[in-house]
């Protein structure tokens, strides 16, 4: 009875048991096989070349381009870090009153982030196109015609253009959240410092952004990890280039299983990246907890 | 002293300015959109030359021909299908293994749990690659049955999470009511638990639906075959194909979109909730 019991117990979790198995777990081991392959995806798994770590050896040693994209993450991700939380928190501390219209900024600025990174890759390509793009037009109406340029095949201003789109695609996750959280600070708090003679900039810095740091810390960990494995985005405006301008960590990987067969390598480009990542967050845990303290 | 007139400018000022930036950055969001939209209604000759955001003349056949001749009709269906298989799967699924999580005892359970959560804060940037060799293996890629189970996987942990915090919470009377009346425990997952569990259902339904429409990743790397294509794979592929053809690939994506905003509109309310959970579950 008890043994039927505990049976029936696992059957309720069997289904997702199994596809988390097959669909995470395994392919999570065999990232770690494969890298020490290799092995074009081709031949059977069997026949792959065991060559130990030197796949690791290329990438840290050789890889220029892995490198070259690595970088180009963080510059994307530094700019998110700052331009895109500036703007989400100022947006959140704007929205944070009794002010007209509330309701409706909140559904606008969440806009971006429910469209798919395919659909706004291609309309900001569009957008920005060099010879029949609005934003260039705009410009020359403006009376900006030395600002015109190919904004993604240039390759001085490929990255920043990437970066400030997905800004642009991502800074209402950080308003949603920010405003989140100046709403939970209690209204009594400004009316008593109201009452002591602060003034608006002296309780914006010493009561909101003392009482924002766990949220904003949480929104930037949030944004390192995001951006640093963002690339569908990145894919559908500029597909890496100019040259290899805009490659991003991701983006190699996929490179190297699909344009080059190497899945060994790719798998071993994975693990570097996975590791990297793990660091990032562990530095940036630690500073919260500082930053807590 | 200042006179109440200075402190009244002084705050309208201050709103004026508020209002001008909040609605600078409305219009930038909103902007893109009116801009696809007013392409898909232009031609292949007056795309490139008529910059007005209100086209001169409405070209609505665009949308026929991207539904008809683009494909986008076909793709459109199963994208409805993906996601609706989908959004069905990780409901049963994960809300089965919720509520054992939550409500019963059995050997390994803390154990399990904790690898899906786990699941949920490790990256693995680099797991599509054998992913891909084993759909290749158990000849799943290229079939829908092999996409509807890769994303039943991507929202599963998230949606167990979610789930069993709330079955946590939820007062478990009614359950042992219907248990001493002789309800099975399936019957009281699915009679008692399940219709009590709407609220977090619909954050489920509502984050997931979004998250396999806009899915573009996996569906690339599963599917060749054009008939099986959903929406934001067949955008990609058709802008590959007909680079010029920008009127067409801006109806197809205008019909992509319009989807989303109307549950986005209709469901803000549980994104807002989802949004907010969300972060603090990070």
């Amino acid at each position: 009875m008890r043994f039927k019991s505990t049976l029936e117990n696992y059957l309720f979790v069997l289904p997702a048991v199994s596809i988390f198995t097959i669909f995470y777990i395994l392919p999570f081991l065999m990232v770690f096989q494969l890298s020490f392959f290799d092995w074009d995806g081709i031949v059977p798994l069997k026949q792959a070349i065991p060559i130990g770590l030197a796949n690791f050896k290329e990438i840290i040693f050789q890889d220029k381009i892995w490198w070259q994209s690595m970088l180009n993450a963080g510059y994307i991700t530094l700019i998110a870090l700052t331009f895109q939380n500036a703007l989400a928190f100022l947006l959140a501390w704007a929205c944070d009153r009794e002010i007209r219209g509330k309701h409706f900024y909140r559904l606008i600025f969440f806009i971006p982030p429910v469209l798919s990174e395919v659909v706004v890759g291609l309309v900001w390509q569009w957008i920005l196109d060099g010879d029949y793009g609005l934003f260039n037009h705009w410009l020359l109406r403006l009376g900006f015609p030395q600002l015109v340029r190919h904004w993604l095949s240039d390759p001085r201003t490929a990255l920043t253009t990437v970066a400030v789109v997905h800004c642009w695609k991502g800074f209402g996750w950080g308003f949603l959240i920010f405003l989140a959280g100046l709403q939970t600070i209690p209204k009594e708090l400004y009316e008593a410092a109201r009452v002591d003679g602060a003034n608006a900039w002296q309780s914006f810095k010493n009561i909101t952004l003392p009482l924002m740091v766990p949220v904003t810390v949480l929104v930037a960990i949030l944004t390192v990890l995001g951006t640093m494995q963002a690339f569908v985005l990145i894919m559908a405006m500029t597909g890496g280039g100019p040259a290899y301008h805009t490659q991003v960590p991701v983006l190699r990987i996929f490179a190297s299983m699909r344009g080059s067969s190497r899945f060994g390598y790719a798998c071993a480009q994975g693990i570097v990246f996975g590791v990297v990542l793990i660091i990032v967050s562990f530095i940036q845990y630690r500073f919260s907890k500082r930053a807590r303290a | 002293m200042k006179s109440t007139f200075y402190y009244k400018t002084k705050r309208t000022t201050i709103n004026v300015l508020i209002h001008i930036f909040l609605l600078t950055v409305a219009l930038s969001c909103l902007l893109p959109l009116v801009w696809m939209v007013s392409s898909s209604l232009k031609t292949q000759e007056t795309i490139f030359q008529d910059m007005s955001i209100l086209p001169r003349e409405f070209h609505f056949e665009n949308y026929y021909l991207a539904w008809k001749e683009g494909g986008f009709g076909r793709y459109f269906l199963n994208s409805i299908f993906y996601t609706t298989s989908v959004v069905l799967g990780i409901v049963l699924v994960s809300s089965l293994a919720a509520y054992a999580f939550s409500r019963f005892q059995f050997p390994g359970k803390n154990i399990i749990f904790v690898l899906f959560l786990a699941a949920m804060m490790i990256p693995i940037p680099g797991s599509f690659v054998p992913l891909y060799v084993l759909l290749n293996k158990l000849h799943l890629r290229n079939t829908a049955l092999g996409y509807v189970l890769c994303m039943i996987n991507v929202g599963l942990s998230t949606s167990i999470f979610l789930l069993k915090t709330f079955f946590d919470k939820m007062p478990k009377e009614l359950e042992d009511a219907a248990r001493i009346d002789g309800c099975s425990k399936l019957g009281i997952w699915w009679n008692v638990a399940l219709p009590l569990s709407k609220p977090v259902l619909a954050v489920v339904v509502v984050f997931n639906a979004l998250n396999v429409w806009n899915e573009y990743f996996l569906a690339l790397l599963i599917f060749d075959d054009k008939r099986l294509m959903p929406l934001q794979l067949a955008l990609m592929t058709f802008q590959g194909e007909f680079i010029t053809r920008y009127h067409l690939l801006m109806a197809g994506m205008t019909i992509t979109v319009i989807p989303i905003l109307v549950v986005y509109v209709l469901m803000q309310k549980y994104i807002i909730k989802g949004v907010t959970q969300g972060a603090i579950v990070g």
